[in-house]
């Protein structure tokens, strides 16, 4: 088909966690602009499995919708690619020229081994959401809507955080793979509704804790996270974290 | 008060004593450079060394000047245990790493930034304060002459150079350092932090500017 195009592919591979990883070259040919980024490496992987010399490239992908939060290439040097508030799986080909050579590596971060190729392990983000990023709800019929009056303003900023989709983006743009847009959209979604009130402080308390113990780094507010991020959580919510961290340390019994 | 040693053991506790040494330190800046600026008068240091001599025998200003170095060393011991650990986060680094798509670079350099400052520093502090420190033990500080000190190091073309230097990485710290600050403190709203940053940014070239000019007006001669 004319329009199609030649890419150079240089793609991490690493046979697992424990042993060492290397670019290595691939050259896809005849892809169609209106494949996704994730569809090119369907087509290569499809060649590399029925030429039978070289394992496919793991990745991890889920929905291909934006919205799972599953997809995590790095991408020239970007996360999730060059294009603003989009994810892996829905960046398309056509944001790329025919003989590009892009450069594909996995999150980089102690916090987020490599498991394979590209694939990385995000449990860290699951144990920090364990940790307590949930809110105790009476269980039996629904209440009605209106009984918690919420202002506005609050539903929209608490649904704004809640857009996180917890892919780690924000991690493995960060200079000091810092974890804190995550951890402060997930502390903001509960602490700006009434619903979040009674664990307010213990979560944010443990949180953090747990955001330290799996060995993220700090934040060093270069902004990077908010450019990066495919669901663009704002860095308000870093500093509402950081207010909720102090004010839970400073004016509750917790701690 | 295991929650206070908690509080400051944490990643958020450290950068609050970031933010807060920071802008203590901008605050020191400040009057630093309103005092020097005594110098613009051209009278001769008359004024300028009146003021150094306040300074140097205030028993208040004795005080700061202690608080002050321990905020400064404050200020560079948690920055190296941060920069230590956030570089423990990252160990395999990236082969291709695009970073001026999302931020600025002086905020990804604010280590480097800090290191030239403090070697600046080392140099500023022995080219002005072991004489002055001297001078108070000796008791020869109310005949002890700043103005002339600044005359004699600004003569070198290399001291020049070196304070321009020192001034360059000063105003791009603070560039980053100081809306970074107000972020860390939880200081983040659309009705303020607008003016935050823009403030931050003139204040910043501003105090660079006006530092800047005492080494060049006082080598070529434009101070007398």
């Amino acid at each position: 088909m004319s329009g199609n195009m030649n890419i150079n592919l240089k793609v991490w591979r690493q046979k697992n966690g424990k042993s060492q990883g290397k670019l290595v070259d691939y050259k896809v040919e005849n892809v169609s602009p209106d494949m996704s980024f994730l569809e090119m490496f369907d087509v290569l992987n499809d060649r590399l499995i029925n030429e039978g010399k070289d394992e496919p490239i793991a990745f991890d992908h889920d929905c291909r919708e934006g919205i799972c939060g599953s997809c995590s290439m790095y991408i020239n040097g970007r996360p999730h690619g060059p294009n603003q508030g989009v994810t892996t799986c829905q960046l398309h080909m056509r944001s790329f020229k025919d003989n590009d050579t892009i450069v594909v590596e996995p999150w980089r971060s102690a916090a987020f081994p490599v498991i394979k190729d590209l694939a990385t392990n995000r449990s860290a983000f699951d144990r920090i959401i364990a940790s307590g990023g949930f809110i105790s709800i009476n269980t039996g019929n629904a209440q009605d809507a209106n009984n918690l009056p919420i202002p506005k303003g609050d539903a929209d900023d608490s649904f704004a955080a809640a857009a996180c989709i917890g892919c780690g983006a924000c991690v493995a743009a960060c200079k000091n793979s810092s974890a804190m847009l995550f951890v402060s959209a997930k502390v903001s979604q509960l602490a700006l509704l009434p619903q979040g009130a009674p664990e307010r402080a213990t979560r944010v308390l443990n949180m953090v804790a747990q955001m330290d113990a799996e060995g993220f780094g700090s934040c060093t507010n270069t902004g990077a996270c908010e450019a990066e991020c495919p669901k663009q959580i704002s860095l308000t919510n870093i500093a509402r974290l950081n207010r909720e961290y102090y004010k839970a340390t400073l004016f509750s019994s917790e701690g | 008060m295991n929650w206070i040693s908690k509080m400051f053991s944490s990643s958020l506790g450290q950068k609050l004593i970031m933010a807060i040494t920071g802008l203590f330190l901008i605050t020191f800046l400040i009057v630093h450079c309103t005092l020097n600026s005594l110098i613009f008068l051209n009278d001769g240091g008359v004024t300028f060394n009146a003021g150094a001599q306040f300074m140097a025998t205030n028993p208040l200003i004795r005080i700061v000047e202690v608080v002050l170095f321990i905020g400064l060393i404050l200020h560079v011991a948690k920055a190296l245990v941060l920069t230590l650990n956030n570089n423990k986060s990252r160990p395999v680094k990236y082969a291709s790493y695009d970073g001026k798509a999302n931020s600025k670079w002086y905020s990804r350099s604010m280590g480097i930034l800090g290191s030239l400052l403090l070697i600046f520093l080392v140099i500023h502090l022995s080219h002005f304060w072991i004489g002055t420190k001297a001078a108070q033990f000796n008791g020869t500080i109310l005949s002890h002459n700043t103005y002339l000190e600044l005359k004699e190091v600004f003569e070198s073309p290399l001291n020049v150079l070196i304070y321009l230097l020192g001034v360059i990485s000063l105003g791009y710290h603070l560039m980053h350092g100081f809306q970074s600050a107000f972020q860390t403190l939880g200081i983040n709203h659309k009705k303020y932090t607008p003016f935050i940053k823009s403030f931050g940014n003139v204040f910043s070239i501003l105090i660079s500017f006006i530092f800047a000019m005492m080494p060049i007006a006082m080598h070529f001669d434009i101070i007398k």
